[in-house]
């Protein structure tokens, strides 16, 4: 056997084993597998599923499906650990509603209603609680959503950052959307919404580990007005929308490639990203197709009509920078390839672990 | 972004591959060796092999210091991370480096306090924050990261912070590297120079390379054109028999290298009789620890380490990988049973491992297309 031939079978068998369902072998949860890269995965294949299979969750989409009567509506659930809870651009109660209402939109459903849980920790300021009950507010009002029920839990001093904020979400499907985690089709072309990667490098920045200032606000916002525009543009040739929060547009592109079996082909020097933000990860040895957005969107548009798509998008206010970053292909299944624009393409894959600066 | 989107531009990079074919002999091989870990990593990362002609081969040398770093010495970290009142600092790769009982990682999910720290100076600072708690900063990497590490011990000590220790694995780049050419049969032709390590040590550093082992040397910078640029000057002395240091980084690195960044490594180190390199065994005089003047502030006397000499488990062959011997992916348990989540070795773990770059970038090769 050549070199090469040998090389080739090595990435196969490689291949085959990670297109398998994940196994969850760590003995203990570390933060790897809040991370959204494959220990996430593994956490998720490997221990929740099993134990809760259903159809409808073994999608693995943002929202679940859920017929009543004639309605066609979508649930979902969030939790929000975030730390600090401000940060420029936002809150964690700003985001705790375009979370959920994003998940929502992604399966292409307006959000019709919220419920909004609280755990406190001992200690927390009134008046911290009443800005992020008054953002919770805000935001929703920007939705057209109201929070119906809530519940309210306060725990130790010591236990929580603060607060964690849990939101479940209910919206009703737009019966022009035919969307689903395994709809990529060969030929698809692949649209982000807008610059990627603001949302957690605001986080990062805000936390004051790194002694680095610069002007990086979130993007958390709505998703709904930008999943409308691509259903008004493209309907049923819209195959599926994702919202590139934890782990980034690698990791939205890598769990759809691998739920559709179908490659996707990404144009890195496509994919926009703020100079800011750029200079910050590049600086931190991070790559921002990794670093999470809390508004915005990726979507997988059939060929005939992406360009018409594109330009719906970029109308809708904040999505001016939307742009065409790439392509689904057949081969080889469950792949991410990244165009370098240099030598060919290379494996864009899942993060193993937290995201890690490189030392020197 | 300015002074980086220069040297990673697609076209300028294609023109300079185009030189390359005449400057290869038909049916020669060349194996050039990146000895840094950051080269390797950008080579996979923008696919630079699909652009070398056939015959010219890379292969990734020792330069990583989180993957040359022996399991005893995590051990030891691991050991001082679950004394009470401590708080262990490391570089974000560091924390996920497997020892014979677990990582940093796991240690810290059992309840040990680590944290990632992107500068000495950051564990310093956590130091003077929690002055009811012991601070100790692992400190490793090449002499590129040392001298930060002597200039926070100064620091520290002109400060009067007296709950700061270090446990100092830094190593140096020459012997691994004489380790490596005096080592029989040795196949690789030239070398692609760690630029960064240049930076402190200069590039004359390197002048044993050409004068004692007759290969030629070329110190790079990191960025795709920068490789590429030093592929080329590599390929062009051996077609012209040529042997000597040359410098491709010389917008950052001089030939004397950093006198004040020497001087500073020079008052806070001493040598090491020996250090154990993971693959390569016990190399002389290959790293450094606290020099007695800065005893008080060496976490070695400040805490007692379990100091285990361990051997790789046996299934791992990083060491072969480390010494060029094999490809990442020739190794048994290449993504199998070794992968970046559960790593057996520590190739497979820093970004800048052969391993962990070759599997999150570069296990996909499209057939042939190039020419």
């Amino acid at each position: 056997m050549s070199t090469e031939t040998r090389r080739q079978r090595v990435a196969e068998i490689v291949q085959t084993a990670r297109s398998k369902r994940a196994r969850m072998r760590d003995e203990r949860i570390t933060m790897a597998h809040g991370a959204g890269g494959r220990s996430s995965q593994a956490l998720i294949e490997g221990l929740v599923l099993p134990a809760l299979e259903n159809e409808r969750l073994g999608q693995l989409a943002d929202a679940g499906a859920l017929a009543v009567g004639d309605a066609a509506l979508a649930v979902t659930t969030d939790s929000f650990v975030v730390r600090p809870l401000r940060f420029a651009g936002g809150s964690i109660g700003e985001l705790a509603v375009n979370g959920t209402v994003n998940d929502l939109a992604v399966c292409g459903a307006r959000a019709l209603a919220l419920t909004l849980s609280m755990v406190l920790e001992e200690g927390l300021p009134t008046e911290a609680l009443r800005a992020e009950v008054e953002a919770v507010a805000r935001t929703a009002a920007q939705a057209h959503v109201e929070v119906i029920a809530g519940d309210t839990k306060v725990v130790e001093h010591g236990h929580a950052d603060g607060m964690y904020l849990c939101t479940t979400g209910i919206g009703q499907v737009d019966p022009r959307a035919a969307l689903s985690p395994d709809g990529l089709r060969a030929g698809d072309r692949v649209l982000v919404s807008g610059p990627v990667g603001a949302h957690g490098m605001a986080i990062m920045l805000a936390r004051g580990e790194f002694e680095l200032q610069a002007p990086i606000a979130s993007d958390t916002a709505s998703l709904w007005p930008a999943a409308r525009a691509l259903l008004d543009a493209a309907g049923g040739d819209v195959h599926c929308m994702r919202d590139a929060t934890r782990g980034g547009v690698a990791s939205a592109l890598n769990e759809l490639a691998r739920a559709s079996g179908v490659a996707v082909l990404l144009r890195e020097a496509d994919v926009p990203v703020e100079p800011a933000v750029a200079a910050a990860a590049e600086l931190l040895g991070i790559d921002p197709l990794y670093v999470a957005s809390e508004g915005r969107l990726v979507a997988f548009v059939a060929p005939g009509c992406a360009q018409e798509a594109l330009a719906a998008l970029r109308a809708v206010p904040g999505c001016g920078h939307a742009a065409d970053v790439g392509e689904v292909r057949d081969e080889p299944p469950g792949m991410v390839l990244v165009d370098t624009g240099f030598g060919g393409e290379r494996v864009l894959d899942l993060l193993a672990g937290d995201p890690l600066p490189r030392i020197c | 972004m300015r002074f980086t989107h220069e040297f990673r531009d697609g076209k300028l990079g294609r023109a300079l591959a185009d030189e390359l074919p005449a400057l290869v002999e038909a049916g020669r091989t060349y194996k050039l060796m990146e000895v840094c870990g950051g080269h390797t990593h950008t080579i996979y990362r923008y696919g630079i092999e699909a652009l070398l002609p056939d015959g010219v081969e890379l292969v990734h040398g020792p330069g990583c210091p989180v993957c040359v770093l022996p399991m005893g010495r995590v051990d030891d970290g691991i050991a001082i991370a679950r004394q009470p009142d401590v708080i262990l600092t490391c570089f974000g790769d560091m924390m996920r480096v497997p020892g014979s009982h677990g990582s940093l990682q796991e240690a810290r999910s059992l309840g040990a306090d680590v944290r990632m720290v992107y500068s000495p100076l950051d564990a310093l600072r956590i130091a003077r924050e929690n002055p009811d708690r012991e601070v100790v900063f692992f400190a490793l990497g090449f002499e590129t990261t040392a001298p930060s590490t002597a200039l926070t011990l100064m620091r520290a000590r002109r400060d009067g912070i007296r709950n700061f220790s270090c446990l100092c694995n830094h190593v140096l780049i020459e012997p691994p590297l004489r380790a490596l050419l005096d080592a029989p049969g040795l196949q690789i032709d030239g070398f692609i120079g760690p630029g960064h390590v240049a930076t402190v040590i200069g590039a004359q550093a390197f002048a044993f390379v050409p004068g004692e082992y007759r290969r030629p040397i070329v110190v790079s910078g990191f960025e795709p054109l920068d490789v590429l640029q030093s592929i080329r000057m590599l390929l062009a002395q051996l077609a012209a028999h040529r042997c000597e240091v040359e410098n491709q980084y010389r917008r950052v690195v001089s030939w004397e290298g950093n006198p004040s960044a020497q001087a500073a490594m020079a008052e806070v180190f001493s040598p090491r009789a020996s250090f154990e390199w993971r693959g390569l065994g016990s190399i002389a005089d290959s790293a450094l620890r606290i020099s007695d003047a800065y005893a008080e502030l060496d976490a070695e006397n400040r805490f007692s380490v379990p100091g285990a000499q361990l051997a790789d488990p046996r299934e791992c062959q990083c060491g072969e990988v480390l010494a060029g011997e094999i490809k990442p992916w020739e190794c048994r348990v290449f993504g199998t049973a070794c992968t970046p989540e559960h790593a057996i070795g520590a190739c497979m773990v820093s970004p800048e491992g052969a391993c962990a770059a070759y599997y999150s970038y570069g296990r996909h090769r499209p057939v042939a297309e190039t020419v």
